[in-house]
């Protein structure tokens, strides 16, 4: 039975008495009714008192009928302005409804962009789409890694489905087309549709189908693939995937058809009947999208898309699971790492500031000891200088005293001589009167 | 659903239980129940009671055949279908639990174990590349009480302390064919005081919307905690071949609702609740434990005391604000770097403008001197000069004179010739 090999794809018997790190889990017959079988039940019922949450993204050119087939689907007339188109590039409106059937409550979410294919260049048109889904992500791993969570009350706002509205030329996608969707498949479920196809005809809209469908092929876009896995389901899914791109038509004006009020849209020529599966896809769609896939296009999103966001996310900021010696890593492990390398990088920060600052200081001190040198050096000068000077000033005075000297002995001298002349004079004198008087 | 189908207006998304539903059949289920109590007092046979099968029999014996020196933690895994539905059982016993004559601490390898489970899951649950996550966290406890008719013991009191905040607690009076249906009153009475007393908080089942499921929930919750009685064996009475315990004076059966309350119990655990236990032993039990489990690692940080109330961000985000505020602490250290560092150079250079200042007053001063000592010198000289002048004058005028005088003479003599 492959549901059961499947699952327990590990399995093995035990043979040892007790298995108690073991894997294995033996089957045991049971010999009455024990009542697990109600566990299906039981989560839908608490499934049903949660509520449900779908978010679908539109994307298409402006005046492809997104609005209106949304209307159409879901049966209600959304509120919302016509869209306003004053804004260059491209803009994302989400609005959510709580929507009741029965006793399911539906939060859903529709997201429409504005603007989509009216620029020139449209080479950037993608992004804000990109940017849009990749913020959902984001906050849902955000509060997926926040040390206390409340997950089980989050309100998902990630995109569930996206519907691509192809316009019919009839001819082939356009480039745009092909570039978001390459963009997008990755990201989101993409399940495109040909919009407003009441303006093909049958025999042109099969040609259509069948060009779509191979030029998504050969540019490699993975388009969402309602699941075969499940045999309750398979046989209608892998029929429906078949009809790929549906072809939808939608009205919220009703025309009385026989005495039945149908939602169609009204032509001279006929009316084209929106439910009337001869006329367009539309009850295929509604049939995919939400009666029978629903569920599963949420689970896509959470196991495909979001990890794949959430892995890319993470190793981007350098996690790892093995270390390099391909040893797993337990999530304290990891943390950790990642804190004392971050730990290192900070005190590596203050590490260089601190040297820069003390090279900074060396240097400076560097400079003011040159300056002050070169202070000393001058005044050293000066004072040689100084001591020039004086030397010079004592040696004038030293010649000075000497001249002083000399003058005082030739005047000591002098006034001796003049002293012995006076004398000598006079008794000269005498010599001289007494030769006179001889 | 036809009938919706056909409906006006039907958009379909009433069908999305259904969905939930196929899905989760395909899946299949997991439970884990732990069994905790003493040897002997039936465990195993509860267990096999519970689940209708021989989960414990001659080639799986029960831990209770085994004697344990210390408390071992043992699982047992089976695969059980019903209805279409798969469901993945395992069982947790702890032989030995009690057993001992010192039973101190003999609950710490239960929590262990349930602490292992859920890093177990913790780590898968946070590796980067995440694959099916098998849940094998213990999403209930059944706790044995033995039925003393007094109350609860020491050790079970501790227990259950211990392990109502890290798992579903389910306290069962086990044996409960040994006391009459006063004395199991009065017991269970005096059981729920004492929980209510030591403030343990026993698994609670939650209210529904619909008022008639209240009313059934309101008459469980009285008859807690549940007294059962489990049985292998399969007797006949009436007629009706049923599970139970022969005694001379008549057969307890176990799924008598007058005998015990064993089918509560089974409708409670397995065909009502059980999911309930897995969502909150997912979104109580274990958030608990992860956010203690990185609380802690986060604080390991640079400012333990600061992080204390940063709990409700991811580990990755409150880096980006450490690295914020670091960012901010750089600046102002640089700031404050720059400061001292103006100022310090400030003062230097004051210090050798001071220095220079000096020297130069110094140079002046010792200029000036020296311009006073030339100054002095120069008034000497000229005063010497001077001197010498009028000397050398007065010498002149001497000589002149006395050449005068010695002509005069001479004239004089000339004269007399």
């Amino acid at each position: 039975f492959h549901r059961e090999a499947k699952f327990q794809s590990s399995r093995h018997l035990c043979d040892s008495a007790f298995d108690s790190q073991g894997e294995g889990a033996r089957s045991v017959p049971l010999s009455g009714h024990v009542g697990f079988d109600s566990m299906p039940d039981q989560l839908v019922n608490k499934s049903v008192n949660h509520g449900f949450c779908f978010n679908i993204l539109c994307v298409g050119e402006t005046g492809l009928g997104k609005s209106t087939l949304m209307d159409t689907l879901f049966n209600t007339k959304f509120e919302g302005e016509p869209m306003q188109h004053s804004q260059p590039g491209v803009q994302l409106r989400s609005s959510t409804y709580e929507l009741q059937e029965s006793n399911v409550r539906l939060k859903l979410t529709i997201v429409n962009t504005i603007g989509f294919g009216d620029q020139i260049n449209k080479e950037d048109s993608y992004k804000p789409i990109v940017e849009f889904i990749d913020t959902q992500f984001e906050a849902y791993l955000q509060e997926e890694l926040k040390i206390k969570r409340t997950l089980h009350s989050y309100h998902d706002s990630r995109v569930h489905a996206c519907l691509y509205f192809i316009a019919p030329t009839g001819h082939s996608l356009k480039s745009l087309d092909l570039v978001t969707m390459k963009k997008l498949d990755s990201k989101v479920n993409i399940i495109p549709i040909i919009a407003k196809s009441d303006a093909i005809s049958k025999s042109e809209l099969a040609k259509f189908k069948i060009k779509i469908t191979s030029e998504l092929v050969s540019n490699g876009v993975q388009i969402y693939q309602f699941p075969t896995d499940d045999e309750t389901v398979a046989e209608i899914n892998s029929n429906m995937n078949g009809h790929l791109p549906f072809a939808v038509v939608g009205s919220t004006e009703e025309v009385k058809i026989g005495n039945k009020m149908v939602k169609a849209r009204q032509y001279p020529w006929g009316t084209v009947q929106v439910e009337n599966e001869n006329h367009c896809d539309f009850v295929k769609l509604r049939e995919m999208l939400i009666r029978v896939n629903m569920e599963d296009l949420r689970e896509q999103t959470h196991t495909r898309h979001y990890e794949l966001y959430r892995r890319c996310k993470l190793e981007e900021m350098g996690f790892k699971d093995t270390d390099p010696d391909s040893k797993p890593f337990s999530l304290q492990e990891t943390y950790e790492a990642k804190r004392n390398e971050f730990m290192g990088e900070l005190q590596k920060k203050e590490e260089e500031m601190r040297q820069m600052f003390v090279q900074r200081v060396k240097e400076k001190e560097a400079e003011l000891k040159e300056a002050e040198k070169e202070l000393h050096e001058k005044f050293d000068r000066l004072k040689k200088l100084h001591q020039e000077e004086k030397k010079k000033l004592e040696d004038k005075k030293k010649a000075l005293d000497d001249e002083l000297n000399i003058f005082k002995q030739k005047k000591t001298a002098a006034e001796l001589l003049q002293s012995q002349a006076q004398q000598a004079g006079g008794s000269t004198t005498l010599k001289r009167d007494k030769e006179r008087k001889k | 659903h036809d009938d919706m189908e056909n409906l006006e207006g039907y958009v379909g998304f009433a069908n999305l239980p259904n969905q939930v539903y196929r899905k989760s059949v395909k899946r299949g289920f997991e439970f884990t129940l732990m069994v905790v109590g003493e040897s002997g007092l039936g465990k195993s046979t509860l267990i096999n009671s519970l689940f209708l099968t021989d989960l414990y029999s001659k080639e799986y014996p029960g831990p209770s055949q085994r004697i344990k020196k210390t408390v071992q933690v043992e699982q047992s895994k089976v695969l059980v279908k019903e209805g279409g539905v798969q469901l993945t059982l395992t069982i947790v016993d702890t032989p030995g639990f009690g057993d001992a004559v010192d039973n101190s601490n003999c609950w710490q390898p239960v929590i262990n174990y349930i602490d292992s489970k859920c890093e177990d899951f913790l780590n898968a649950e946070s590796r980067v590349n995440r694959r099916q996550m098998p849940d094998n966290r213990v999403h209930c406890c059944l706790y044995f009480i033995a039925p003393s008719g007094h109350g609860l013991k020491p050790l079970d009191i501790e227990f259950m302390k211990r392990l109502h905040d890290k798992v579903n607690i389910i306290p069962l009076i086990a044996k409960a064919d040994t006391m009459t249906p006063e004395e199991c009153q009065h017991f269970k009475k005096q059981i729920m005081k004492e929980i209510q007393e030591h403030k343990i908080k026993i698994y609670e089942f939650p209210d529904t919307e619909e008022d008639e499921d209240n009313k059934l929930i309101r008459k469980i919750k009285e008859r807690m905690p549940l007294a059962v009685v489990g049985s292998n064996v399969v007797v006949e009475v009436n007629g009706r071949k049923v599970r139970g315990r022969q005694y001379p004076w008549g057969v307890a059966e176990v799924e008598n609702g007058e005998h015990c309350d064993f089918t509560v119990l089974r409708n409670m655990l397995i065909r009502t609740h059980m999911q309930d236990l897995k969502d909150v032993t997912n979104n109580v039990h274990y958030e608990n434990y992860r956010s203690r489990k990185l609380a802690a690692v986060t604080c390991n940080g640079v400012d333990g005391t600061k992080n204390k109330g940063q709990l409700t961000k991811s580990p990755l985000a409150q880096m980006e604000e450490e690295r914020r505020e670091h960012v901010m602490k750089m600046k102002k250290m640089e700031s404050e770097m720059e400061q001292v560092f103006e100022m310090k150079v400030k003062e230097k250079k004051q210090k050798l403008k001071d220095s220079e200042a000096e020297l130069e007053r110094r140079h002046e001063q010792m200029k000036r001197n020296l311009e006073a000592q030339y100054k002095e010198l120069e008034e000497k000289r000229r005063q010497f000069e001077e001197e010498k002048v009028n000397w050398e004058a007065q010498q002149r005028l001497l000589e002149q004179q006395k050449l005068d005088v010695t002509m005069e003479k001479n004239k004089k003599k000339g004269k007399i010739f």
